[in-house]
């Protein structure tokens, strides 16, 4: 455990001083809070005219699961290939950590990255709920934050794995944004095309389907969870053979 | 210390280490000595842990290097051929980073105690990035020694750094071999007989030989090839440095110079300046062109087999 707090807390520190890292926090804080901004604006217009309707949180956290497909890749592209490009593998491979310590470090110090960047978005739903009578429901709020965390966990750790499988980081870019593209969109496509029990596994396989009127309205339902736990889970194992195999060659 | 026996590695089809045993005590420096891809970085990278070998076994400070990696891995310091460096870090920093990941108690104190060590304190808070080269192989050696362990493996510590830098880093060798167990990658043959106690030479992933310094002096000595130049055309001069006893292998060089070797322990120069002059040849120069390491590889592995000299 210590170990993998080592590895995190470098690869935490390694963000603030990475172009990369300020690019993804300025495009996915800019988004949201121009969003926020013109939600609150809008609802205020509507007050006024008696349309009725309350601002809530749910555009702002779809908006940043969108964002994250895009920027994920970016943010977990060099984890472990730049170690690999760098001769670094060698020194952390020798170390006496244990290979899925590395990968969980590495994953972790990521984690750590979007965490700070939720914190900085929960000025949105304080906000909004400052100006609405008696509030917003908190519990929406709760159940998005715990989905993005969701959907980031799982983005990161695919990433990861990717990057330990490339010792070129704009390959593992692509590779990365690729797989994510398919997850969050394309997989789900059979769905609407073929019909009887394989649809219905295209759908569950579908990234999005357990977050958009799910997670982001409220809902938890424990299928989303295990959906979300195993692919974290995948993402970690394949990382860590990853790594394991690199040992081989 | 290092006890390996019959290591054999297999890339692909490819075999990269034939079959390697040897064994190094404590307080033993151990120069492994050979051309680029003789296999001693793959020897190094299986006895530090980094990856298992298709056969064989290693145990190294009492631990086998596959079953008990980890063991292994807390015992042994190991500087790979590219030194392993995150340059965004200060030297501190990375040694900071290091001793955590060992969980060695007091990773600050630890970190300079050792950048004084490898004399690099005064820079303790510079970005390795803007190191020289000889720097960086110090903070390298200082990444080794960290944890004060029982057996170091340096993987071609002296490449690249200007003389200066070189005989410090040897010296720095010598001084931390006093009492642990140093295995060391080279292949300058100068600076194996300078530091070693005992020195493997190894070649397309077999072990050739294996001697102390002085030992493989006299052989290798015994094999020095010398250049004889004369004024004018060099016909017929192989044949009449061949007469002369105690040389061979003569060739001719070019139009004008002839080279051959000297027979171990026997210095003929005098007798072949004489014969060539005595046959109407103007003698310009005569001088010992170094063996490169290829021949002396050559010379090793053809002795070999009888066990003694031509």
């Amino acid at each position: 455990m210590r170990n993998i707090w080592t590895i995190a807390k470098r690869e935490y520190d390694q963000y603030f001083i990475s172009p990369v890292a300020y690019v993804v926090a300025f495009v996915i804080l800019l988004t949201t809070g121009v969003l926020f901004a013109i939600n609150l604006f809008y609802y205020t217009q509507n007050a006024f005219q008696a349309f009725g309707g309350t601002p809530d949180f749910t555009p702002i956290a779809g908006t940043f699961v969108f964002l994250l497909v895009l920027s994920a890749p970016a943010l977990t592209m060099r984890l472990i290939s730049d170690e690999a490009r760098m001769g670094t593998l060698e020194l952390l491979l020798t170390a006496p950590i244990r290979d899925y310590e590395l990968v969980i470090g590495k994953w972790l110090g990521a984690m750590l990255y979007i965490l700070s960047l939720l914190i900085i978005t929960l000025v949105y739903p304080i906000v909004t709920s400052r100006f609405v009578t008696p509030g917003i429901d908190w519990n929406v709020v709760l159940t998005s934050y715990l989905g993005m965390i969701l959907v980031a966990a799982v983005f990161l750790a695919l990433g990861t794995a990717v990057s330990a499988m490339f010792a070129n980081q704009v390959t593992a870019f692509f590779v990365t944004l690729a797989l994510f593209i398919t997850l969050w969109w394309l997989i789900g496509f059979p769905a609407n095309v073929i019909v009887g029990e394989s649809a219905r596994l295209f759908e569950y396989l579908d990234m999005k389907t357990h977050f958009y009127g799910a997670l982001d309205s409220g809902i938890i339902n424990l299928s989303d969870i295990v959906y979300y736990l195993s692919l974290i889970a995948l993402g970690l194992f394949t990382g860590t053979a990853a790594v394991e195999m690199r040992r081989w060659k | 210390m290092i006890q390996v026996n019959g290591l054999i590695k297999d890339y692909g089809a490819r075999r990269a280490l034939d079959s390697i045993t040897f064994d190094a005590r404590q307080g033993e420096i151990v120069g492994f000595l050979g051309p680029n891809g003789a296999g001693k970085t793959t020897t190094m990278r299986i006895l530090t842990g980094y990856m298992p070998p298709t056969a064989g076994e290693a145990i190294v400070a009492g631990y086998d290097v596959v079953e008990e990696s980890l063991e292994v891995r807390k015992r042994v310091g190991y500087l790979p051929e590219t030194v392993p460096l995150y340059n965004d870090m200060t030297a501190l920093e990375y040694l900071k980073f290091m001793a955590e990941l060992r969980r060695l108690p007091n990773a600050e104190d630890r970190a300079w105690e050792t950048l004084e060590l490898v004399d690099l304190d005064e820079r303790a808070n510079s970005y390795i990035g803007n190191f020289s080269k000889g720097m960086r192989q110090r903070v390298g050696l200082a990444q080794a020694l960290l944890h004060r362990p029982e057996v170091i493996i340096l993987d071609e510590p002296t490449i690249g750094l200007d003389p200066a830098q070189v005989v410090e880093v040897r010296s720095l060798i010598r001084e931390i071999g006093k009492d642990r167990t140093v295995l060391f990658s080279t292949h300058i043959l100068s600076e194996a007989q300078q530091i070693c106690d005992r020195v493997l030479i190894i070649n397309k992933g077999k072990i050739v030989a294996e001697d102390t310094p002085e030992n493989l002096q006299s052989r290798v000595l015994g094999a020095e090839r010398i250049l004889l130049r004369v004024r004018g055309d060099a016909d017929g001069l192989d044949r009449i440095i061949k007469e002369v006893k105690g040389t061979r292998k003569v060739a001719v060089k070019d139009e004008t110079a002839v080279e051959f070797e000297l027979s171990a322990g026997q210095d003929v120069r005098p007798q072949v300046a004489k014969a060539v002059v005595e046959a109407g040849y103007e003698l310009l120069e005569m001088r010992p062109v170094g063996m490169s390491l290829e021949e002396i590889f050559l010379e090793l592995t053809e002795e070999k087999p009888g066990g003694k000299r031509s």
